[in-house]
């Protein structure tokens, strides 16, 4: 599960995706979920990573993060090798 | 480096909501590093805004309305170039572009230079025949059929489920979910401009658009696709944004090169869920967005000029991603003398 390679993200939270001409927004959370998947990060450590980061409990943020995940594929920014 | 004058006539100067690409090029070409352009404007109507533009356009005049003929063309061409000694001209109007190649050989013979395809190379890539300009061009195309009648659309239901899209020869689409709506924008785009009708299979996805200029012996010069990002009801990009999608111009370039395209031309595409492109249309002149490939850094029509007065262009390699285009509407104050002097004397 990668970011893919030629999505622009700013500091900003604004994604943008060149091949589609798509353009987002995200709030921090999901500005840092998006860099730490860039890493090379697994969901897993991505979720025990913001876990550690902010007030939430674990249950919510692993819902959250899957909404979040599928999201990102249905726009076309996260690949899945599969 | 000395810049060469020309001057060149430019048509298209409707540069309203559903925007001629006249007023596109001659930005364009104004600012070429190549030419000192001067711009005769050639319009239809009194009231194209770009008539009333002086800083684009130097010198104005009306033509005959394409119905006219080629014939009836060429003496108002003649007595225009009598008077500014014309060196190309580009003209910008799918509607206009048949009488343009008729005269292009007396057009020659006065010293006036186009780049446009040949008849048969026009009418190749025609809507009623783009199923076979997809298959000689490798690449797919909706399943489309030209009528003429309504019982040519009632006949239709062993091919073709709704919904389905019925195009006008030249202009305009309109998606009909049934028979009865179908029989409603025959009548309507067919009064506006007249038969054949064409009936295409509905493809549903994104459409994303390309321009692209050919030099005519099967070289791409240059394409950068764009996705509308605002469209305005008439179905015209008020914002596009430019695309980093190699695919797109590998088979833009590839329809280019095959067809031996000469001129610019427009290809537009349904990219659909699963991500296969159908072309929809090949427009034979620049599209009203062309200036987004200039502000890319490909200047489509300055290369265009390079080719009518017979240089060799070599092909743009590249272009900056990132960038669009956003239109806006802009009130001119026009005195009415102007608007009387091109409405009588049709010149300004």
């Amino acid at each position: 599960m990668n970011i893919n390679k030629n999505i622009a993200i700013s500091e900003t939270g604004f994604i943008f995706n060149p091949t589609t001409g798509d353009s987002f927004t995200t709030n921090r959370i999901g500005n840092d979920i998006i860099k730490l998947l860039q890493t090379g990060l697994e969901p897993g450590d991505v979720i025990s990573t913001i876990y550690e980061q902010y007030s939430i409990d674990r249950q919510t943020l692993e819902k959250d993060f899957g909404d979040f995940m599928y999201m990102l594929k249905n726009y076309q920014i996260l690949r899945t090798d599969d | 480096m000395t810049k060469k004058n020309l001057t060149v006539a430019v048509t298209g100067l409707n540069n309203i909501d559903s925007p001629g690409p006249g007023i596109p090029v001659i930005r364009a070409l104004k600012e070429s590093a190549k030419f000192d352009v001067r711009i005769i404007g050639l319009s239809y109507e009194s009231l194209e805004p770009g008539l009333y533009m002086h800083d684009l356009v130097d010198k104005s005049y009306q033509i005959p309305m394409p119905p006219a003929g080629s014939s009836v063309l060429y003496d108002r061409l003649e007595y225009i170039h009598a008077q500014e000694q014309i060196d190309v001209i580009i003209p910008n109007f799918d509607s206009e572009l048949h009488n343009f190649i008729r005269i292009t050989p007396q057009l020659k013979q006065l010293g006036i230079a186009t780049f446009l395809p040949s008849q048969e190379l026009f009418e190749s890539r025609h809507k009623s025949v783009l199923d076979e300009f997809g298959k000689e061009n490798g690449v797919s195309v909706p399943k489309s059929k030209m009528i003429t009648s309504i019982a040519d659309l009632r006949d239709l239901d062993e091919e073709f489920t709704y919904p389905l899209v019925i195009k006008g020869k030249f202009y305009e689409a309109m998606i009909a979910s049934n028979l009865e709506q179908a029989i409603n924008y025959f009548y309507k785009i067919s009064a506006k401009w007249g038969l054949p009708i064409i009936v295409q299979e509905y493809i549903s996805g994104i459409e994303v658009n390309v321009t692209a200029l050919g030099d005519g012996t099967g070289r791409c010069i240059g394409a950068v696709p764009m996705r509308k990002l605002t469209i305005t009801d008439k179905g015209k990009a008020w914002a596009g944004i430019v695309l980093d999608d190699d695919e797109l111009i590998d088979i833009s370039r590839r329809i280019v090169e095959k067809s031996k395209w000469r001129g610019g031309c427009e290809l537009e595409y349904i990219k659909s869920p699963k991500g296969e492109y159908y072309l929809l249309e090949m427009n034979p002149r620049f599209p009203a967005w062309v200036y987004l490939a200039v502000g890319c850094g490909q200047n489509h029509p300055e290369a265009l000029l390079q080719m009518a007065l017979g240089e060799r262009v070599e092909p743009f390699e590249s272009f900056t991603q990132g960038k669009l285009f956003v239109r806006y509407s802009y009130d001119m104050i026009v005195d009415i003398a102007e608007f009387e002097k091109i409405s009588t004397l049709g010149e300004l």
